[in-house]
């Protein structure tokens, strides 16, 4: 994917908020990344960006101010898909979001963290933060004549990552859903720091294991970005041919989970051998099931040979149409998805609710197609549905999975030869990488030092803000369907705790 | 929807069989016949992985390992378990509900830990935020190295935990 280009806007603690509201309005755009870096040592201040996306320019636009006696100008009770980042914010860094609507902490669990402890400020010292003060986390209570809660988890039944959901109900339609997230934070943002970036190509891909390569992908595209190179041209086909495999092995996946969780044990199974044949087709181009290894800073680690491809996703396509053909016959299976668990259009844009799950209720975005390049080239179409029910994530995933087939023939047929790596020399500096993975854009800003090693990694998984589309998807729908409504998004724990 | 059926269970499973499987499937049985009676159960619990090594147990379950027909059962309960499969770093906030796991399976248990972050805390090691492994907090009686480790690894290593016993 082609790199998008940044706007940068440097205002005053004042002026933040206003400049973030005008361009929201003007972008319609969410807040794509809002976040804070702590330059204390060498302008002594925090400085707190908000990032925008700008589709018809297809650039991002940067909104950058200091934090004043550790507070900033809280956008939440405007910018609705600002609230997690702010928490977020608040926990990492000790700055308060002045007028915020929520500022519980997020990740780093009362239960196990002291109060005041701040991982991510460059003079923290984790054996202080070793013991101290237990709190508590304070959920939303739904009070009222025969209304019950039921909390699930960390530890769930199947084989799935943790995470704490509480549902209240009054009989069985759920009335709220409140999630509670975190338990797999392992403080991914401070590994990467002081050190070259060569050396964390391994760590952004362990980030979200099932992402693997679109975070490789997003990481060195920032690394590169700030020093000015572009991929050779062979990299740029190679990296989107194994984005379009990611993709798939995972919407399969995840067709089959849906399957599953109607108890439809026939299709489920059928899925879970077309994942097979394509994770043995990773293996086989690249040595990784889940195509670790490949991106490296600059271009691609080792050149693959793209040629074999299309003969071999010809057996994996036909399968998946008699996958989807069963689905899409059978009566009590479309019953069950049909009109369950809708995300409507609104919600949906006022969370900033993107990927394969904002496309289902008619957010049109898509970094493939805003970026253009190759993928524009190749002539991409992104799938849209307008309906957001359990039924429409599943059909923007059939498109899709269809779609790349074709993307990946396009890229076997047209690969260049060439150089699969650009000489890279690392400068002092900071850029936004991003890449279209399979849940959604993943994005990374990458800032450097005057070393060559990386001063802040700051993270942004779709799963972080996608998890909340769950918690409005789920509203009238019984807890028997919410494994299905769940597994429709189908959000990684990891991505969205870090 | 019949003939759909129907055209699939005569075709059967398109992928080759993996001879290597087989033989060390026959020797899975063996040993968890002999030594568990007629079934081995674990229960499953990632302690902040990043979803390979749990994507990877799962494949093991497919139709192509299909797992269960050798015995090996996974338990939706610590309950029903005899082993626990541990993977990820055991972040802070896991560090509770692994313990209590652990006490919620009867005896006599076993741990085996899955992928190099669970042993060590590996690319997670000195966070602020994990505490290195599965290691620093239960007594592990099998480690299945890999990152992640494939499904065939997966077989390897369970069979060679139920050979050590």
């Amino acid at each position: 994917m082609k790199a998008l280009n940044e706007r940068k806007t440097i205002v005053t603690p004042r002026e933040f908020r206003e400049a973030c509201l005008k361009k929201h309005q003007t972008l319609r755009s969410p807040v794509m990344m809002l976040f804070a870096s702590d330059h204390r040592p060498r302008d002594g201040r925090f400085f707190i960006h908000c990032i925008f996306l700008d589709r018809d320019n297809g650039e991002w636009d940067v909104v950058e101010t200091y934090a004043e006696d550790n507070a900033f100008d809280s956008l939440s009770k405007d910018v609705y898909s600002s609230i997690l980042f702010e928490r977020e914010i608040k926990e990492l860094f000790g700055l308060e979001p002045k007028g915020g609507l929520d500022t519980r902490r997020l990740r780093l669990h009362d239960e196990v963290w002291p109060e005041g402890h701040y991982p991510l400020r460059k003079d923290f010292n984790l054996s202080s933060a070793a013991s101290g003060a237990r709190g508590k986390y304070a959920f939303t209570k739904v009070e009222g004549e025969g209304i019950f809660e039921v909390p699930v988890g960390p530890v769930h039944a199947g084989i799935i990552g943790p995470g704490h959901f509480r549902f209240s109900c009054a009989g069985e339609p759920v009335i709220n859903l409140e999630l509670r997230l975190g338990f797999t934070h392992r403080g991914v943002e401070k590994m990467f720091e002081n050190a070259r970036p060569e050396d964390k190509v391994a760590l952004s891909e362990c980030v979200a294991g099932d992402s693997a390569f679109a975070h490789g992908l997003a990481f060195c595209s920032a690394v590169e970005k700030i020093s000015g190179i572009v991929a050779p041209e062979r990299a740029r086909y190679v990296r989107a041919a194994c984005l379009e495999l990611e993709r798939m092995y995972n919407h399969v996946n995840d067709i089959g989970g849906i399957a599953t969780d109607v108890g439809f044990g026939f299709p489920a199974n059928l899925a879970a051998i077309i994942k097979e044949s394509l994770q043995r087709i990773n293996q086989k181009l690249t040595g990784s099931r889940f195509l670790k290894g490949i991106n490296a800073i600059g271009g691609i680690g080792r050149d693959l040979e793209l040629g074999p491809l299309p003969a071999l996703l010809l057996p994996v396509l036909k399968d998946f149409n008699e996958l989807k053909n069963i689905l899409h016959s059978n009566v009590s299976f479309m019953d069950r998805v049909d009109t369950t668990g809708t995300l409507d259009k609104k919600t949906a844009e006022d969370l900033g609710i993107i990927g394969p799950a904002g496309r289902a209720s008619g957010v049109d975005l898509d970094l493939r197609k805003i970026s253009g390049g190759i993928y524009e080239k190749a002539g991409f179409n992104p799938a849209v549905d307008a309906v957001g029910d359990v039924l429409a994530r599943l059909n923007v995933r059939i498109r899709e999975f269809e779609e790349s087939v074709r993307l990946i023939k396009y890229f076997a047929d047209n690969v260049p030869e060439g150089k699969i790596r650009a000489e890279i020399e690392m400068t002092v500096g900071s850029a936004i990488g991003s890449a279209e993975g399979w849940r959604g854009p993943v994005l990374y800003f990458v800032e450097t030092n005057g070393e060559g090693k990386l001063e802040r990694v700051k993270i942004v998984d779709p799963s972080f803000r996608n998890w909340q589309a769950l918690s409005f998807a789920i509203l009238g729908n019984i807890i028997p369907d919410f494994p299905l409504c769940n597994k429709s998004f189908d959000l990684s724990y990891p991505g969205g705790d870090l | 929807m019949l003939n759909m059926l129907k055209n699939r269970l005569f075709k059967g499973v398109a992928l080759e069989k993996d001879k290597e499987i087989e033989s060390l499937g026959r020797e899975l049985k063996r040993q968890i016949t002999n030594k568990f009676g007629r079934s081995f159960s674990f229960r499953e619990v990632d302690t902040g992985s990043c979803g390979a090594c749990d994507s990877e147990i799962i494949a093991a379950t497919n139709p192509i390992y299909d797992i269960q027909r050798f015995g090996v059962h996974v338990a939706a309960s610590p309950r029903h378990a005899d082993a626990l499969l541990i993977t990820g770093p055991v972040s802070r906030n896991m560090l509770l509900a692994l313990k209590e796991t652990w006490e919620a399976t009867p005896a006599p248990k076993y741990v085996i830990t899955v992928g190099d972050c669970a042993r060590g805390g590996g690319l997670f090691r000195d966070s602020y935020y994990t505490e290195n492994g599965a290691d620093a907090v239960l007594k592990v009686d099998l480690h299945i190295p890999g990152c992640p480790p494939t499904p065939k690894e997966i077989i390897v290593g369970l069979l060679t935990f139920l050979k050590s016993l």
